[in-house]
C-alpha cells in the first residue's frame, strides 16, 4: 500500500480551477440523480481567493428546495475529497436560476431517465407569447399528454400522464 | 416605489427596515406553517404535494428573509433565532395567514388572497433600493406566480362547480375578506419604507391587488364582500387567538431542548 501525499491543488497542472469543475460535472443532484450540479445549471462560478481557498457559487433552484443543504454538504465533501482543503461555497441568487440554465446535456439525459425535460431555451419574443408546445411523454414521445398536477414530487417536478401510453410522467417544471 | 439607491435605504433605521423585513418574511413563515398541517389530509395526492410544495417555498423565502433581518438587525440573531425563539407578540404577521386551515375552500381562499398580495408585492420588491430584498423577491416572485395559478384555478372551480362548492367558498370568502384590510393599513413604517424606495406605496399595492383579485373573483363567479370596519393589527404583534397554537406547535423543539441541532 502505497501513501500519497495531500493533493496539492494549487500546484495541480491541470488547473485547479478546471479540477474544481470537473468534480462538479460528475457530482450528481441529490434528488434527480442523472443530472450533475453542472448539468442542473446551478453552479454559477467557481473562482481561487488570493488566500487560495477555492469559491463555488451555487443558485438554489427553490428558494425552499430540501435538497440546497444537501447539495451544499455533498459539494464540501466531494472538493475536499478532490484534494482542495480549503472551500467557501456562496449562495447566488441574483440572477434567479431559471429552468433556461438546464444544459442541452441535462435535458438529454432528463428525458432518458423519464422526466420530460423543460425545452431548450429560446431568445425569440414571438415564442415567449406563443402558446407553449405540447409536452412529449419521454417513454414513447406521444404528444398527446395531460397535466395531471401542478406540482410533483420535488418542488421542480409536475405530474402529467400520457393519454397514448397511458403512463404517469413528471415533467421539470419551467420557470 | 421609485428607484433611489442604497444610501437612501441606508439612511433608514435598521429597526425600521427590520420591522418591514419580518412582516413579509413571518406572513410567509406562518403561512407556511399552515400549509403543512394539510400534508397527509389533503383531498387528494395533487393537492397535497401542491400545499407542501407551495409551503416549502414559502418557507424558503422566510428564511432568506429572516437572515436578512438578523443582520440588518445586527443583534446576532440567525433565521432560527427569529422563528423559533420569538414570542407571539414579537411576530408580525399578516392575521390573515394564521387562520385555520378549515375545509379545502377555507385553504384556498386564504391563500388566493395572499398569493395575489404577494405576487404584487414581490413584483415591485424587485426594484427595491435594498438589494439584497431585490434579490430575494426576484427569486420569490417566479415561485408566486405558481402558487397564485395553483389557487386561482382551485378558486374559480369551487366557485364556478357545483351549488355546494358555490356556497361554501363564497362562505369563506365572506369569513376571511375582513382580514384583508390590514394589508393595506399603511402605517409609519409603511412610508418610511416607501419614502426610501425600499417597497411599494401601499395604496398603489392596494390598487393592484384589488383589480388582481376581481378578475379571478368575476371568473370564479364569486361576489366580492363588502368592506368592513373589522380590523386586525397582526403586523403590530396584535393576534387572532390561533397564532400562539401554532408558534407552539412551530417552536415546541427549540422552547424543549434550547439549542438543539441535528
Amino acid at each position: 500500500m502505497s501513501v500519497t501525499a495531500p493533493h496539492d491543488a494549487v500546484a495541480d497542472a491541470a488547473g485547479p480551477l478546471a479540477r474544481a469543475h470537473a468534480v462538479l460535472a460528475t457530482l450528481p443532484d441529490p434528488e434527480i440523480p442523472v443530472l450533475s450540479l453542472v448539468d442542473l445549471g446551478i453552479v454559477r462560478s467557481v473562482e481561487m481567493d488570493a488566500d487560495g481557498t477555492l469559491c463555488v457559487g451555487l443558485s438554489p433552484t427553490y428558494s425552499g428546495c430540501p435538497a440546497t443543504t444537501m447539495i451544499r454538504a455533498d459539494t464540501a465533501a466531494a472538493l475536499a475529497a478532490a484534494g482542495f482543503s480549503r472551500v467557501r461555497i456562496v449562495d447566488v441568487l441574483s440572477p434567479p436560476w431559471s429552468s433556461d440554465w438546464i444544459s442541452a446535456d441535462g435535458r438529454r439525459k432528463l428525458e432518458a431517465y423519464g422526466i420530460a425535460p423543460p425545452p431548450a431555451p429560446v431568445a425569440s419574443v414571438r415564442a415567449v407569447v406563443a402558446p407553449e408546445a405540447p409536452v412529449a411523454c419521454p417513454r414513447c414521445r406521444s404528444t398527446d399528454t395531460e397535466l395531471l398536477s401542478e406540482f410533483g414530487s420535488t418542488p421542480c417536478k409536475a405530474l402529467h400522464r400520457c393519454r397514448a401510453c397511458l403512463e404517469p410522467f413528471d415533467r421539470f417544471k419551467c420557470i | 416605489m421609485s428607484a433611489l439607491t442604497p444610501e437612501a435605504a441606508a439612511r433608514v433605521a435598521p429597526d425600521v427596515r427590520v420591522c418591514h423585513l419580518l412582516r413579509i418574511a413571518d406572513t410567509s413563515l406562518v403561512l407556511a406553517q399552515r400549509l403543512g398541517e394539510w400534508v397527509g389530509h389533503a383531498p387528494a395526492i395533487e393537492e397535497d404535494l401542491g400545499l407542501a410544495n407551495t409551503s416549502l417555498d414559502l418557507l424558503g423565502q422566510a428564511r432568506l428573509l429572516l437572515s436578512h433581518a438578523g443582520e440588518l438587525e445586527g443583534r446576532g440573531r440567525d433565521e432560527d433565532a427569529l422563528a423559533f425563539l420569538r414570542d407571539e407578540a414579537d411576530y408580525v404577521n399578516a392575521t390573515l395567514a394564521e387562520q385555520l386551515n378549515g375545509d379545502f375552500g377555507d385553504t384556498i381562499v386564504r391563500q388566493f388572497l395572499l398569493d395575489a398580495y404577494q405576487l404584487e408585492l414581490y413584483e415591485r420588491l424587485v426594484v427595491s433600493a435594498d438589494r439584497r430584498l431585490a434579490e430575494i423577491a426576484a427569486k420569490a416572485v417566479k415561485e408566486t406566480r405558481y402558487h397564485l395559478r395553483f389557487s386561482s384555478g382551485w378558486l374559480v372551480r369551487l366557485g364556478d362547480g357545483t351549488a355546494e362548492s358555490h356556497a361554501r367558498v363564497q362562505a369563506s370568502l365572506d369569513r376571511l375578506w375582513p382580514y384583508t384590510r390590514e394589508l393595506f393599513d399603511a402605517d409609519s413604517v409603511d412610508r418610511e419604507i416607501a419614502a426610501a424606495g425600499i417597497g411599494p406605496d401601499v395604496g398603489v399595492l392596494a390598487e393592484a391587488w384589488s383589480r388582481r383579485v376581481d378578475g379571478v373573483l368575476q371568473q370564479a363567479t364569486l361576489r366580492r364582500p363588502a368592506d368592513t370596519p373589522f380590523h386586525w393589527y397582526g403586523k403590530r404583534g396584535q393576534h387572532s387567538e390561533h397564532l400562539g397554537y401554532l408558534l407552539a406547535d412551530l417552536q415546541y423543539l427549540q422552547r424543549a431542548h434550547p439549542g438543539a441541532r441535528w
